[in-house]
């Protein structure tokens, strides 16, 4: 076979390594943009809210998904634990979605009233004073500072080109919904409703 | 979970077995077109840096080994299907045998799990808890159950942390039948400690004296003469849930102060503190994440820890 013309060709095989690797996307992940599962809310499912936006936001910041997934498979021993498993339904409105590839710490896709708020804040402010085996670091500084607004309202509205159904009045009321809340607040709000939406076990 | 629409299921079908067909081509066309079927010493030509490229066969094992992925992989699409194409592998879902899918292999497992328990808890559930605790088995199963889901607040041993109640001391919040424990972890309970009890008008000369009469109920070390004046203002701002002898109340979680067990430190600094701004410990309820039955070994665990000695 000739391979001097592809060999000799930067452009045309960098043009053919794309092609060969996003191949099997194709058939993988392309179906997906159009299929019902991954498109259609799950029954109840609502944006987040303001206070619940910025607290994912810090959720980011910090890398908690770096340690956490968001994302319970359909095995028994998952679902004894976590929950009924992840529906893709339950994730259309975020963007990014924070599913996640590795658990360093527990699964929190379904963490939302599990525990109290004023657990969370004892917990995210040193770990172990309720957990003393845990290696998770604290956060302290989340008591300090308070969310700043300004940007909250652009973030919805780009959410909502994405397809979040934010209404006008939402994003209107988003900088006042946030100006001042403390970091940790919008950190345990944002906690307190995951998984919410599909509570019962099975 | 309902199937893709025919459009995308033909669309990944048909990439999915053109490339498998477009594979077998590549190695059947890449193996007649090289000029030697032998080894040999000739090169193909290419030569980089004083690197040469011989142009020998590639080993027949290598060869085979690229066919059997191919034929692996014809078999693997029989077995579980592909896009809406079904698999003839079957699972057993609710006494039915339907085509393997994830969920429907979860679905099975769930299900013969919980028949395997069944007659098992069913047995505990028929047992009354104070009988109950007798059980080493089911005491074991209640503890498993309580450290996936109650140990993260509780503790691993159950002693609880700051805030959070100790489990094992038989000094109940909410009171400790088994009637209790059960309606606690099902709808979960909600602290209510206001602000400076019901005086708000609570001045802080006011509060430092309620402190120290709240540590002499413990026999805790106080100053004498400000906790004799504290004595009114515990009547006025704070006997209302904790009782005229500051026994506490279990009606609405109220704890008794006279025993030396604090929830949230007994301290003149977290005495003052929890006067100054409340007090409001939730549970949150748990009761959508088990069966009865579980909810009844579980509370029997709970049981176990301080009434254990008192069963034998």
């Amino acid at each position: 076979m000739n391979h001097d013309i592809i060999e000799k060709n930067l452009g045309l095989m960098i043009v053919l390594i794309i092609v060969a690797i996003a191949w099997g996307g194709l058939a993988e992940i392309v179906p997906l943009f159009w299929d019902k599962n991954t498109n259609e809310p799950v029954e109840g499912l609502k944006p987040l809210n303001a206070v619940q936006l910025e607290g994912r936001d810090i959720y980011i910041r910090e890398g908690c998904a770096v340690c956490h997934t968001q994302m319970i498979r359909p095995f028994r021993a998952e679902t004894e634990r976590y929950g009924t498993y992840t529906r893709s339904g339950e994730h259309v409105y975020e963007h990014p979605f924070l599913w996640g590839s590795k658990r360093t710490g527990p699964d929190l896709a379904r963490v939302g009233g599990r525990y109290s708020d004023e657990w969370h804040r004892a917990h995210l402010y040193n770990p172990r004073d309720v957990v003393p085996e845990s290696i998770m670091p604290s956060y302290p500084w989340l008591f300090e500072n308070t969310v700043d607004g300004r940007v909250t309202p652009k973030k919805m509205t780009a959410l909502r080109t994405l397809g979040v159904p934010y209404t006008d009045a939402d994003i209107e009321g988003a900088k006042a919904a946030v100006d001042g809340v403390r970091e940790i607040e919008a950190v345990v709000a944002y906690l307190q409703q995951l998984g919410t939406v599909m509570k019962d076990k099975q | 979970m309902s199937a893709l629409s025919t459009f995308w299921s033909v669309w990944v079908i048909a990439i999915v077995f053109g490339t498998l067909i477009a594979c077998g081509l590549l190695i059947q066309y890449s193996s007649k077109t090289q000029v030697h079927s032998e080894e040999t010493d000739e090169t193909t030509g290419h030569e980089y840096d004083g690197i040469q490229e011989l142009d020998n066969p590639l080993p027949r094992w290598w060869v085979i080994m690229f066919w059997a992925t191919i034929v692996f992989s014809v078999g693997y699409i029989a077995a579980y299907g592909l896009a809406n194409m079904q698999g003839f592998l079957k699972v057993e879902v609710d006494g039915k045998q339907v085509p393997w899918s994830q969920t429907a292999q979860w679905q099975n497992e769930v299900e013969k799990f919980d028949e395997k328990v069944a007659p098992l808890f069913a047995e505990y559930a028929a047992t009354p808890i104070p009988e109950l605790i007798k059980n080493e088995e089911a005491l074991k199963t209640g503890q498993r159950l309580f450290a996936s889901n109650c140990s993260v607040c509780h503790g691993s041993g159950a002693k609880g942390a700051q805030g959070f109640p100790n489990l094992t001391d038989n000094d109940w919040l909410y009171g400790g039948s088994p009637e209790k424990i059960i309606h606690a972890i099902k709808n979960g309970l909600n602290g209510m400690m206001p602000a400076r009890g019901v005086m708000p008008s609570m001045t802080d000369a006011q509060i430092d004296q309620t402190v120290q009469y709240v540590r002499s109920l413990s026999g805790l070390k106080h100053d004498a003469a400000l906790a004799a004046e504290g004595t009114a203002v515990f009547m006025q701002a704070c006997a209302a849930c904790h009782g005229v002898d500051g026994k506490g109340n279990q009606m609405v979680g109220a704890p008794n102060l006279t025993d030396d067990i604090w929830l949230y430190g007994g301290s003149t600094k977290q005495i003052d503190f929890a006067i100054r701004h409340g007090r409001n410990g939730v549970m949150p309820p748990q009761g959508h994440r088990f069966t009865d039955e579980q909810v009844h070994v579980l509370a029997a665990y709970v049981y176990s820890l301080s009434n254990k000695e008192s069963a034998q």
